[in-house]
This record gives structure tokens, C-alpha cells and sequence, in this order.
């Protein structure tokens, strides 16, 4: 909380599915909350920010299931500092960050520090998924109820995969006394190999190594199952895979509660980007096939898919300009998610902005247990502001992040972030400072 | 139709009077990566090149002072006797002179990434890096980083393209045309790069490629691409004009994908019994290196349908052709 001038987003369009919010408003927020929706002129306070959103949306602030910020350890790739400039010149007002770290973040703290750091930082509000196995070898559960009494909201081993039926069962029963989810990226380890992309024609022209759509689907299949058996929270994702999205559509309807999520570039592009063996296209999930990206298309839409997260997976440049075996999987991506949703989903026709919200706001937080994705007075107030027609071509030289490596390199995509309040705080703004500048009422 | 060495003495001549020969036309690439993105024009041009060094080779049995002066780099990131000798022969009979890089005991293994070994062996001067990676796409990355003409001496699984058409030019020796012939490969599919360049490049110039092994090495996905998929030898021998038998490339498998060697041998090793099924004609190949008694016994490698050998004849003379046609060639047009 701080006691900042207020700020009052004057002249956009709300959009909250949360509060059922699709229309013209004006917001103010004041003291790290939203203070109000809709007051008139007369209630205004004596002194305040005024930020004109005439033409764009206003939004809870975005939030990401699993981001990776590589500190301590990798900090060639990034750190909680230029992680969370990025988060938030994307829009992002919560991530959630993943504990891959060296070393890794599988002790109270770890979780603690990542939280000092964030503090100080002046990004998004950083929440930990600490990871699920102790120094994230698949073996022993970590320390996961003094985890979550420091500040874990979830456990994951991501990107590693959980290799252990029995693992995974434990602590699907364990999590259950703390309400908290266990995140799993589905892949069966024995069926990937040395696999660099989607296997299929292309990978077969190229000689790369694959990997099959059956290591994802089948790691679903256990990882739904073993929710089905032990009653505990569990979300998949990201998936990337038809198998993977006709497993969730059959355990949804048997009302299991597991959610799932998807990345931006499993949405628009195919593994005929490979074609030209360039690292940055060496993604996970992997490119899959124009048929895949139909499905999860459609999965995302008909909510089957329950978020969108970034993928965010940032590698430093030296590692990344190597041959497709040798790079690491990756890129900076959390800069570009809304308008790679926006462009290929809400502009397409095939997702509202209702709905792009609720996939990259409401439905994460509800899946991390965030009071977060809401627009509601006395709500915090994280709020993004989107210039939804705003056209802008990817240049990754350009990120905040420390990784310049993205797959969207050049493409051109409409949707951008404007201004990104964390808060009550502007923490990003894509406008010159004068602009909002305190007025009088 | 077999362009045979002369030994007439009147044409061997030396050097002095030297007639550069003609370029064939259709060739402007500066990069030799992979058969799949050529023409059939380009490759005709590659192969008629080839012919033609060839031919003069044979005749003057010297050097062909073609390419003088400049440089040809072998940066192998991966073992090769054959291919790198015949890179580095090519080079020399043309003129040229050759550099010799190989992974093991260089900055690569002290952890340089390739692309600035290549980089680094570029800024001493050379006109051609001739590659060789376990990596798919390795030759294509460095084309975009490097200056010079770069040619792919194997990536991996993906292509060989030399090695294509040096068994296109062989086949192309004895039948005089590839247009219409079955080609069938047999072997490990799944991990040759000498399968994939054979199949685009035989594909393009208008031959029927068969692609046969176990379930394992031979996909499905080969179909939808268009190409035969055979998984019983017997069924197409008496259909084949030719046999390009793959080495099983034992240290690239994660898992068996067959039971035993002795099974596969049972099933897909050409010997005299099959032989006996095939056209009297039929030409017997194989990339090499041979494992006698797995995919050949040594009747038929020994045997007069095959052209083994003189494949490996054929690889100097398309490599010349390459080297000639990507960097001299391109520089002669300028100059012209």
C-alpha cells in the first residue's frame, strides 16, 4: 500500500469478467486500491493523477503462472530486476516466478529472499512456485508446509518434468491441508530423448530430433488421473497438444477440478518455423502443427484452457547462438503475450477482450489463489491499460528483459500495453511522464 | 556412356594451353547447403559441372588451375576420413589450397561455440568452409554468419547433399539419366543424411525413390510426403534400378530399434540370393562406410553390378564442381 497522489483513469472502456465489468468507465484508485468505479466529478479528490484512456481498455492488471527470473544464479539470463521491467512493460501486474534457480528454490529462504529482492524492485508483485522436490531432483518433497508459511503459492519442478508417478501422488495428497496447487509442465521424460521440436514432417526433413505429441498427452493422462485419485489441486500446463486437450475436456466433464494453460506462441505459430534452423524458434513447448494450434485455439476459447501464460523462459544470448541440439529451449516473451493474444485471438474474432482477460488475469489468479483479476472497489489496485488497435512491430533489441531472443522477431502485431499500475503506482507507461501529471479537480 | 580414363598422351598435356572450361548455366548460389531448396536445373548444372571436371581431369591427369590461390577451410565437427580427403582432393586438383580444422583438440572443445570457430577460421582467409556437424541446420547458420561460400559435408541427420549427387552422378554415368528409374534406399532412413539428400535430389530430377527399412528407421510421414515406403526388401527387388544400401548407424540410437543385428541382417542384408531377384542390370550402392555381413555381404559389394568404388571417384569430381561452381564460377561471371 502507499499514499501516492490518486489516480484516476478517466474515459476507457472496464473490462472485468470478474465483476461482470465490459463497458465505458472511469476508475479511481487511491492508497493501493481501487477506490471507485464511476464517481462523479463532484466526489473527485482535490488532487490527482489523471490518465486519459479515451480509446483503450482498462483491465485488472495481467498475471502469469510461471515465469523464469533466474536470480540467484543465472543472472547472464535475467534477474528479478530486468524480469520484472519486462513483466511490466507487458502488462503484467503479478508473476508468478518459478524456482529453477541455483541454487534452487526448494527452502523457506529462498522464497523469502526472492521477496526482499522483488520489494525493492519497483516491477510486478512476484509470487513464488517453489519447487515441489528438494534441489528439484524428482526424488524427496521439499519442505513444501514451510514453504507455503513462507510465501510459496505453489510447487512445481517446471521445466523439468515430475518423472514420479509416486511423487506426484504424495504430493497431490500433502498439498491438500494447504489448498495449495501442484503446477506440472506434462512431459514423459523417457518418450523426448535428445527431442529439439514437434516431431512430425518437418522435424523428419530436417533430421532434428523429435518431440512427440504422446510424451505430453500421456504425461496429462497421469498427471489427471492421480488428481482424480488424491482429491488435490493440480494445474497442467503449458500444453500444447490435441491429446492433451481432449484428456481435459473428458476429466472437466467429470467435474475434476484441474486447469490447464497454453503460451502465446503455441497460438500462432507452426513447426515450419524450424525450417531455417534458427535457435530462437526452439521454444517449449515446441512449435507444433497447424492442427494443434486449431485445437488449442479453439480450447482456449471454449475455456477448456483456463489461462495463457507467457512462457517467459529467457536465456542469455551466448547460449542461444548455438546449433538447434546445443541451444537451450527458451525465450523472452512476457513483452509480448497480450499482443500475441490479442493479435492472433481477440482480432481474429475467435476470443473477446472479456476473455482475454479472464485467460491472462482472472482465471490465473483464481488458479494461484490471488486476490488478483478483479476491478472491484477495495480491490487492489493493479490495473493495465490497453491501446487495443495500436500496431507495433517485435523488436526484441528493444525488451526490458536481458533476453532478446523471440520466436515473434519481426512480426508485426496490434494490441499494446499503455500503462501498468501496480499498486496504485504507475510502473510502466509507454507515454510521456507530462502527460499524466497531477490536475487539479 | 561411362566417361573412362584416357590414357592417351597427346592430352596429357600439363597446364600450358590451358582451356578454362564452360560453365554450365543456371548456377548462382554461393551456398552449397542441402538438395531439398535446389532446382532440378540446379542440380543438372552441379552434375553436368561435375562431368565435365571429370572429364578433364581424366584427360590431363594433372591439376586443373581453376581456382588458384584460394583457400578451402574442412572445419569437421564430427569424425570423416572419406569425405574430408575428398573436400581437401577436390580443392588441390583445382588449385586451391586447403586448411584443416577439426573439433577434437581445438577451441571447440574448450568450449567455443562453432559459429565463432567458424568465424575465426573465416578471419584467416578463406574462400570456402566446407562443414561437417552432428547438428541439423549447422551449415545453414553459419551461411548467415560468414562471408564466404559454404558447403555442407553432412548436418546431422538432415542432408549430405555432395554425397547425393555424387550417387545421382553415378547413376546418372551408367544409365545416362535419372528420369524414370526406381531408386530404392534401404536402411536406417531415420538417421541419414545421404537418404535425405538422395530422395530431393533423385526426386527432382524425375526418378521413383523407395525408401525401405524397419517400421523403427522408415516413417509413415515419408508417404505423406509423397515417397514409396517399403518395410520388405523382397517385395521391390525385381522393381529396383538401383540399391542404395545405408549404413545402420548403431551410435545414434537411444534405444534399439530393431531386436539384433542378426535379425536385421536377415531381413534387409542384399545378398546373393536376393541378387538373384533383381534385374540383371541393377546397380548396387552404398555411402559408406560398408558393414560387411549387416546391410551387404562381400559377393554383392564385391560383385560386378557394384559401383561402390566409383562413387567414391564421383565425390571428387562433384565436389570440384561445388567449389568451382559456388566461389570461382561466381567470380569469373563478375570479372566476365
Amino acid at each position: 500500500m502507499n499514499d501516492l497522489t490518486p489516480i484516476l483513469i478517466d474515459g476507457g472502456h472496464l473490462v472485468s469478467p470478474a465483476d461482470g465489468l465490459d463497458r465505458p468507465g472511469r476508475l479511481l484508485l487511491r492508497r493501493g486500491r481501487i477506490e471507485a468505479i464511476d464517481l462523479p466529478d463532484d466526489d473527485l479528490p482535490a488532487y490527482y493523477h489523471r490518465i486519459d484512456a479515451r480509446g483503450c481498455l482498462v483491465t485488472p492488471g495481467l498475471v502469469d503462472l510461471g515465469v523464469e527470473f533466474r536470480e540467484p544464479g543465472y543472472e547472464e539470463d535475467e534477474t528479478i530486476d530486468t524480469g520484472g521491467a519486462a513483466a511490466v512493460a507487458g502488462g503484467y501486474t503479478t508473476v508468478l516466478c518459478l524456482g529453477n534457480c541455483d541454487p534452487p528454490i526448494d527452502a523457506p529462504a529462498g522464497v523469502e529472499s526472492i521477496g526482499r529482492i522483488a520489494a525493492t524492485a519497483g516491477g510486478p508483485r512476484i509470487r513464488v512456485i517453489a519447487c515441489l522436490s528438494q534441489g528439484r531432483k524428482g526424488e524427496q518433497m521439499a519442505e513444501l508446509g514451510l514453504l507455503v508459511k513462507a510465501g510459496a503459492v505453489a510447487f512445481s519442478d517446471s521445466p523439468g518434468a515430475i518423472g514420479h508417478n509416486a511423487l506426484l501422488k504424495r504430493a497431490l495428497e500433502y498439498c491438500r491441508m494447504f489448498d495449495i496447487p501442484i503446477f506440472d509442465r506434462p512431459v514423459d521424460p523417457d518418450l523426448v530423448d535428445r527431442g529439439v521440436m514437434h516431431e512430425g514432417c518437418v522435424s523428419l526433413v530436417l533430421g532434428l530430433a523429435g518431440l512427440p505429441t504422446e510424451a505430453e498427452d500421456l504425461a496429462v493422462a497421469r498427471d489427471v488421473r492421480l488428481a482424480e485419485a488424491t482429491g488435490g489441486r493440480l494445474h497442467v500446463g503449458p500444453i500444447s497438444t490435441m491429446g492433451s486437450i481432449d484428456l481435459l475436456r473428458w476429466v472437466k466433464s467429470r467435474g475434476i477440478p484441474v486447469t490447464a494453460s497454453a503460451c502465446p506462441h503455441n497460438l500462432w505459430q507452426s513447426d515450419e518455423m524450424l525450417r531455417g534452423f534458427d535457435p530462437r524458434f526452439k521454444v517449449h513447448p515446441p512449435l507444433r502443427s497447424p492442427r494443434h494450434i486449431e485445437m488449442l485455439r479453439q480450447a482456449v476459447a471454449d475455456g477448456t484452457i483456463d489461462a495463457i501464460q507467457s512462457g517467459h523462459m529467457p536465456r542469455a544470448r551466448e547460449k542461444k547462438m548455438n546449433d538447434l541440439d546445443q541451444a537451450p529451449f527458451g525465450a523472452a516473451t512476457l513483452e509480448t503475450s497480450l499482443a500475441v493474444v490479442a493479435t492472433r485471438m481477440v482480432h481474429t474474432g475467435i476470443l473477446s477482450w472479456s476473455g482475454l482477460v479472464q485467460r491472462m488475469s482472472t482465471g490465473p489468479a483464481r488458479i494461484a489463489g490471488l486476490k488478483a483479476g478483479t476491478l472491484a472497489v477495495g480491490a487492489p489496485a493493479d490495473v493495465t491499460v490497453i491501446d487495443p488497435d495500436e500496431t507495433w512491430t517485435v523488436d526484441p533489441q528493444r525488451f526490458y528483459s536481458i533476453c532478446h531472443s523471440s520466436p515473434h522477431e519481426g512480426d508485426e502485431v496490434r494490441g499494446r500495453v499503455i500503462y501498468t499500475i501496480v499498486d496504485g503506482e504507475i510502473r510502466f507507461t509507454r507515454r510521456p511522464a507530462l502527460e499524466h501529471l497531477a490536475t487539479t479537480g | 556412356m561411362t566417361t573412362t580414363p584416357t590414357d592417351d598422351p597427346a592430352s596429357a598435356s600439363g597446364t600450358q594451353g590451358f582451356v578454362p572450361p564452360q560453365r554450365p548455366a543456371g548456377w548462382h548460389r554461393r551456398h552449397l547447403l542441402d538438395l531439398e531448396s535446389l532446382t532440378a536445373a540446379e542440380i543438372t548444372a552441379l552434375l553436368d559441372a561435375a562431368e565435365t571436371l571429370k572429364r578433364l581431369t581424366n584427360q590431363c591427369r594433372h591439376k586443373i588451375p581453376l581456382l588458384g590461390g584460394r583457400t578451402l577451410a574442412n572445419l569437421f565437427f564430427e569424425n570423416s576420413t572419406r569425405t574430408r580427403n575428398s573436400f581437401s582432393l577436390a580443392a588441390k586438383r583445382l588449385g586451391a589450397d586447403t586448411v584443416e580444422f577439426s573439433s577434437a583438440g581445438s577451441s571447440v572443445s574448450k568450449g567455443e561455440t562453432f559459429i565463432d570457430t567458424a568465424k575465426t577460421i573465416q578471419a584467416m582467409g578463406v574462400d570456402w568452409v566446407v562443414t561437417r556437424h552432428p547438428s541439423p541446420g549447422t551449415p545453414h547458420q553459419l551461411s548467415r554468419e560468414l562471408n564466404c561460400c559454404v558447403l555442407n559435408a553432412g548436418d546431422g541427420a538432415h542432408e549430405h547433399p555432395t554425397q547425393g549427387l555424387l550417387d545421382m552422378l553415378t547413376i546418372r554415368e551408367h544409365r545416362g539419366r535419372l528420369e524414370g528409374l526406381t531408386v530404392a534406399l534401404v536402411g536406417d532412413i531415420a538417421h541419414s543424411r545421404t537418404a535425405r539428400s538422395n530422395m530431393w535430389g533423385l526426386r527432382k530430377l524425375g526418378a521413383h525413390v523407395i525408401v525401405c527399412g524397419p517400421a523403427t528407421l522408415v516413417s509413415p510421414r515419408w508417404e505423406e510426403l509423397g515417397f514409396e515406403v517399403a518395410h520388405d526388401l523382397d517385395d521391390i527387388l525385381d522393381r529396383c534400378d538401383v540399391l542404395n544400401l545405408l549404413r545402420i548407424q548403431f551410435e545414434r540410437f537411444a534405444s534399439r530399434p530393431f531386436p539384433s543385428v542378426h535379425e536385421y541382417a536377415n531381413r534387409y542384408a542384399m545378398n546373393g540370393r536376393r541378387m538373384r531377384r533383381c534385374r540383371d542390370d541393377i546397380l548396387i550402392m552404398a555411402p559408406g562406410p560398408i558393414n560387411r555381413g549387416v546391410e551387404i555381404t562381400p559377393e554383392v559389394a564385391d560383385g560386378p553390378q557394384s559401383v561402390i568404388l566409383e562413387q567414391v571417384t564421383n565425390g571428387i569430381a562433384v565436389r570440384m564442381a561445388a567449389l568451382w561452381l559456388l566461389v570461382g564460377g561466381s567470380d569469373e561471371a563478375d570479372r566476365g
